[in-house]
């Protein structure tokens, strides 16, 4: 029981990272249609950033945690974003009119670029970073021993999620901004008949998927304490099995088939092997999809002849 | 192209804005990434400032948008080339006429097996040679499944390494040889190719393409960790080498060049093993175009075209698509044997998804369903690849950078006409725009 507890704690933490990525493959994939393959790149490029400003923050002199936290959070979203436009201005926009393979590959070649762009730049190495939120709660303990424990960390990173998951829900239901974007998505043409400027708003998606995967970037950072060019690509997958998995398209689906992945992940893990996480992962994706093939909060595609 | 009334200082003004523009977010993607280096002595995390790799980027991309927009003209949305590169006629390059297609093909061909017997031809080069036609079978493999049945497939080296995994096995535990292992691999790749299709013909489009992906990763994965069966991550060497009708090529008084009378020479092996993936190859190739002419090939094309009309017509989705993912499978689980062969050692790390991406790549640039367009475009990546081995960390920065822009030069790939494989009094070749491609 506590053992499955912890494994519960673990997972969600774990799903909520997946969720992020998650709604940047979702809102990209419900507007255009693609799979922006780049964008477990971008959130890689976001745990960088993250880290090179933690680290200029502290070299500054900031030593107050949460302010130097914060900080980091608005610098790494802003600066992501600024990637997240520019793969789309760059590789996406002229590609827009053409078949729908063509973006797909500039998107592998745009995450092959970035992973080496920062491998060149900041060395392959991997990068460690000391603790920085510590503590925790122990929650219960057995008679045995074994004890739960909530760290502050996860704590953190659970309640941020559900945070920004409410406030991009909001902006998506409520703002002119969200209406301009389920227009887009429902028809293009007709939304820039009606005065919509659909490049604009299909950029300002990049950015707001950017942004979130900078702040899953900044929160895997945080938790695991080591990053290398190279996390975008399974995380990348899992986050876009996870979108498949919600139902691709949907928000909600989105976080529901992170934590999902997250749970199947951790728990595969903690009860078999862990070395055949990754394998649990996409068979439980692979099955989801035979029996519900749009996932789990999607709508059924409708055939038109 | 740049008419004199197009450089006025409106013109200009516009396009050093833009410049200026785009210098501004080159700025922003350069501070946090190039303007600091992360580096680890001892327990500290320290940073070091490099402020004029900023500048110069920052400098480089004012100069060569300020350039682009200049030169180009029109706002820079346009597909570069699009303009540059049209025949006096407005017939664009790369929509070739079929008898030149042909043209290029026979001599290829002669080209192809006379290259081991050029001057310039060394052990390097043919080395390359080998590579490149390896990949040019992949590609035509694949073409089968993506380009001819518009199945979008992102985990073909997991046949790649189904084959190759086989003929390695089959060769530790019972002894068999190259030739009479090659059928076999096939056969077990286009099962696995079926036991893939089964679960995913019910998806489509990026679905396919997803589970697809997850397959190749859960066969890398489990070669990796199945220790007993698949020795893991340390691979599986002292794979035999092939031999001719049972002639090995080596020394000894049985071998290649005592029976031919020939003196000894490492090179024999290796013109040897170029003509068998040449032949190889050609054979993916025959047989592609025969199938196109069949009834099963006709069928593929129309799936990918229209999945609705397709069962509209009574053809069974099913079974096309099962067999379009067994024979495309069955044909990288050739080239994995041919692989494990000429390496004569193999693991896991082979069979990443970049080399799905690779093959993938391949395809799309070349052209779908081109089969001549899939032997450029290995050509121009496997060589340029291999032109910038001296640059080894910026080889695949390069590559990629190189993927992006040939794509957005021509997003319907280097041979972009599509030449019908059933006709009404003539054949004719279908320009790129008229052609909608598969949603499935």
């Amino acid at each position: 029981m506590e053992y499955f507890l912890q494994q519960l704690i673990n997972g969600l933490t774990l799903g909520s990272i997946y969720g992020l990525i998650a709604i940047g493959y979702t809102m990209v994939y419900g507007i255009i249609g693609m799979i922006n393959f780049a964008h477990g790149d971008i959130f890689m490029v976001g745990a960088f950033i993250a880290l090179i400003a933690f680290v200029a923050i502290i070299t500054l002199g900031i030593t107050f945690i949460p302010l130097a936290l914060l900080l980091v959070l608005i610098i790494a979203m802003v600066f992501t974003s600024v990637y997240g436009w520019a793969v789309e201005r760059i590789a996406y926009r002229p590609l827009r009119t053409s078949f729908r393979l063509a973006p797909l590959i500039t998107a592998i070649g745009m995450s092959i670029v970035l992973q080496n762009y920062v491998q060149i730049v900041q060395g392959a190495r991997v990068k460690p970073l000391q603790p920085v939120i510590t503590g925790g709660y122990t929650i219960m303990e057995s008679a045995e021993g074994f004890a739960v424990n909530l760290s502050n960390i996860q704590i953190i990173i659970i309640g941020m999620t559900f945070a920004l998951m409410t406030i991009f829900s909001l902006l998506i239901a409520k703002t002119t901004l969200g209406r301009a974007q389920r227009a887009c998505e429902q028809d293009r043409k007709m939304a820039s008949l009606l005065g919509i400027n659909v490049d604009r708003t299909i950029s300002l998606t990049f950015v707001m998927g950017a942004a979130l995967a900078a702040v899953a970037g900044m929160m895997f950072l945080l938790l695991y304490g080591v990053i290398d060019f190279y996390i975008g690509f399974l995380a990348g997958v899992k986050a876009f099995t996870a979108a498949v998995l919600g139902g691709i398209g949907s928000l909600p689906g989105a976080m529901i088939g992170g934590l999902l992945i997250g749970l199947i992940e951790v728990f595969w893990s903690g009860y078999f092997s862990v070395e055949y996480k990754d394998v649990a992962a996409f068979s439980i994706l692979a099955i989801v999809l035979i029996f519900l093939p749009s996932g789990l909060l999607g709508r059924p595609e409708v055939e038109k002849v | 192209m740049t008419t004199p009334a197009s450089t006025s200082p409106g013109r200009v003004f516009s396009a050093l804005k833009d410049a200026f523009l785009a210098a501004i977010v080159a700025l922003a993607l350069a501070a946090p990434m190039l303007g600091f280096q992360v580096f680890v002595s001892g327990t500290e995390i320290q940073l070091e400032p490099r402020w004029w790799l900023v500048g110069y980027a920052t400098a480089a991309v004012f100069v060569g948008r300020l350039i682009f927009r200049l030169v180009m003209g029109g706002d820079g949305h346009m597909p570069v080339g699009q303009k540059w590169f049209r025949r006096a006629g407005g017939r664009p390059l790369g929509t070739p006429t079929s008898g030149g297609l042909k043209f290029i093909a026979v001599v290829a061909l002669i080209f192809a097996f006379a290259f081991p017997f050029l001057p310039f031809t060394d052990r390097y080069i043919l080395d390359l040679a080998i590579l490149v036609v390896t990949y040019i079978m992949l590609g035509w493999g694949l073409n089968i499944v993506v380009g001819l049945a518009g199945l979008l497939d992102l985990g073909y080296v997991a046949f790649y390494a189904v084959g190759a995994y086989s003929f390695a096995l089959l060769a530790q535990h019972f002894d068999l040889g190259f030739w009479f292992a090659l059928p076999i691999a096939g056969i077990l790749a286009a099962f696995w190719g079926i036991i893939l299709g089964f679960p995913v013909l019910r998806l489509r489009g990026d679905y396919l393409a997803i589970v697809t992906l997850a397959f190749g990763e859960i066969i890398r994965v489990i070669l990796l960790n199945w220790y007993d069966f698949t020795n893991g991550p340390d691979g599986i060497s002292g794979i035999p080498r092939p031999t001719l009708f049972g002639i090995p090529f080596d020394r000894s008084s049985e071998g290649f060049a005592a029976t031919f009378g020939l003196d000894y020479s490492s090179q024999h092996r290796i013109i040897f093993l170029y003509y068998v993936i040449l032949l190889m190859a050609l054979f993916t190739n025959f047989v592609t175009l025969r199938l196109r002419r069949l009834p099963i090939g006709r069928a593929w094309e129309a799936l990918r075209e229209d999945e609705i009309a397709c069962r509209s017509l009574g053809i069974n989705t099913t079974n096309t698509k099962l067999t379009a993912f067994a024979m495309g499978a069955m044909f990288g689980g050739f080239a994995g044997s041919f692989f494990a062969t000429r390496q004569g050692f193999i693991s896991p790390e082979s069979f990443t998804f970049i080399e799905s991406a690779l093959i993938l790549a391949i395809v799309v640039l070349g052209g779908l369903g081109s089969q001549i367009g899939v032997v450029i475009a290995a050509i121009v990546m496997i060589g340029g690849f291999e032109l910038f081995r001296d640059l080894e960390q910026y080889r695949m920065l390069i590559f990629g950078i190189l993927m992006v822009t040939i794509m957005i030069w021509r997003p319907r790939g280097l041979i972009s006409s599509r030449t019908p494989s059933a006709f009404l009094h003539e054949r004719k070749q279908i320009s790129a725009e008229n052609v909608s491609e598969g949603h499935g």
